[in-house]
């Protein structure tokens, strides 16, 4: 799991209290989904337990909150193998659109699966023009610009996908086929 | 876009070369300061609508209105005024005159709505300027960019100030990320000006930058945009 790396990654720049982690986690990564404060927390005793990071101070106040946390030379170590390591190129197709379309074509026919494709394209249309407005938009920083990015790109290619197989599909259309996965 | 705000509005158009059928009646409606993409698979029609909605292609049947004009039952030369003063057009290759410097291109149409030497420089030069590419005012073509030579093709576009910009895949040919910073610049002034745009591209990444989509299969709209059991 990535956020003990990006939890890490964080540190690296200096000691930090979880909450401040959280801040900071919720900032740089724009469009992703927020972190609980207990994941973070859950997170640190892990990174703790296996020597990655020490705390490094209590604020007067004590509580678990107020503890700081800094990278120790393995956590460091760590956080640069998982850098350079190259992960492997998409070994399984994840997404709830491909299972969807997939599974319709099987179980429900080419017009369900027609009446879901044309809903999901024009859904994903208006995100990729939100999406553009953000980035384009003039106070835009460098992590909201490449967060979009990343975003736009995997939306255009599921555009791209829906529109190539139903055009695949189509052209099947005068003998029904019954299994379009073999 | 009702019919009655609309700046542009096409009805019903077709067109065929020959026997071919490119348009087999489409309507669309551009208001004024909107920014519509027209998308669809090469041969879809798309330049062709751009062609007819200009005033470059005459319809075999169907109108184009223009701020509730029929511009079908205009002379050549009033169109040609239309194209020269109100509409701009801009292509993926900037198609720039290869002999004449930046501002002279830009200039160029400034003299032929009949402004003088001096003073269609100066506007040209500071359209140059506006797209980013002040500094290059006396290269030729040749000697820039792909994405130098669309910044100033769109400048050539703008500077007699149209009402509507008609944009052929203006990005088409520039690599993802010049491209992105031409299209930024293009909408940028566009917004400033208030133009309206008629946008082609294939890309969705592009037509996201337009306040609305249509698409286009095999000469008709695709309510879809998927292009299934449309027109079959
Ligand atoms: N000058 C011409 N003479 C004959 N046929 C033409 C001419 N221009 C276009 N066509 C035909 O008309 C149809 C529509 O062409 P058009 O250029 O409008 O498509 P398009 O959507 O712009 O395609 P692309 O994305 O490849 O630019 C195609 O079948 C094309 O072959
Ligand atoms: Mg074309």
């Amino acid at each position: 799991m990535s956020t003990a790396h990006v939890l890490l990654g964080l540190l690296a720049g200096g000691p930090r209290h979880g909450y401040d982690l959280k801040r900071a986690h919720d900032e740089r990564l724009p469009r992703a989904k927020p972190l609980a404060y207990g994941q973070v927390y859950a997170t640190l005793s892990r990174l703790e337990r296996d020597g990655f990071v020490a705390e490094s101070g209590q604020d007067r106040d004590g509580g678990p909150d107020r503890t700081s946390y800094e990278l120790t030379d393995e956590g460091r170590g760590h956080l640069a193998a998982w850098l350079a390591a190259v992960d492997p190129p998409a070994p399984y197709v994840n997404s709830e659109i491909f299972n969807k379309v997939t599974v319709a074509l099987l179980a429900a026919g080419i017009e369900q699966a027609r009446d879901y494709l044309v809903a999901q394209r024009a859904a994903h249309m208006g995100r990729m023009r939100e999406l553009t407005m953000a980035k384009s938009a003039p106070g835009a920083s460098l992590g909201d610009v490449i967060a979009a990015d990343y975003a736009i790109g995997h939306l255009e290619a599921d555009l791209r996908w829906l529109q190539t197989t139903l055009a695949r599909v189509a052209a099947m259309t005068t003998e029904l086929p019954k299994d379009v996965t073999t | 876009m009702s019919e009655r705000s609309a700046l542009l509005s096409g009805i019903g158009i077709a067109r065929s070369y020959g026997a071919t059928p490119a348009l087999r009646g489409v309507d669309l409606a551009v208001g004024a300061g909107e920014i519509v993409a027209v998308t669809g698979p090469s041969g879809c029609g798309k330049s062709t609508l751009l062609h007819c909605l200009a005033g470059i292609l005459r319809t075999d049947s169907g109108t184009v209105t223009y701020r509730d004009q029929d511009i079908g039952l205009w002379s050549e030369a009033a169109r040609s005024r239309l194209r020269r003063t109100e509409f701009g057009v801009l292509f993926q290759f900037g198609q720039l005159v290869p002999e004449l410097t930046a501002v002279e291109n830009v200039a160029l149409p400034l003299l032929l709505a009949g402004s003088g030497r001096r003073e269609a420089r100066q506007v040209a030069a500071e359209w140059l300027d506006r797209l980013g590419v002040g500094e290059l005012a006396e290269q030729r073509p040749g000697a820039m960019s792909g994405g130098q030579q669309q910044r100033c093709a769109t400048a050539r576009a703008l500077v007699t100030q149209p009402r509507v910009l008609f944009a052929d895949e203006p990005t088409g040919a520039l690599d993802a990320l010049t491209g992105e910073q031409v299209l930024g610049e293009i909408v940028r002034v566009v917004r400033e000006q208030g133009t309206s745009v008629v946008l082609i591209t294939h890309e969705a990444s592009v037509a996201a930058y337009a306040d609305r989509e249509i698409v286009l299969r095999d000469g008709v709209l695709d309510p879809t945009g998927l292009g299934l059991g449309v027109g079959r």
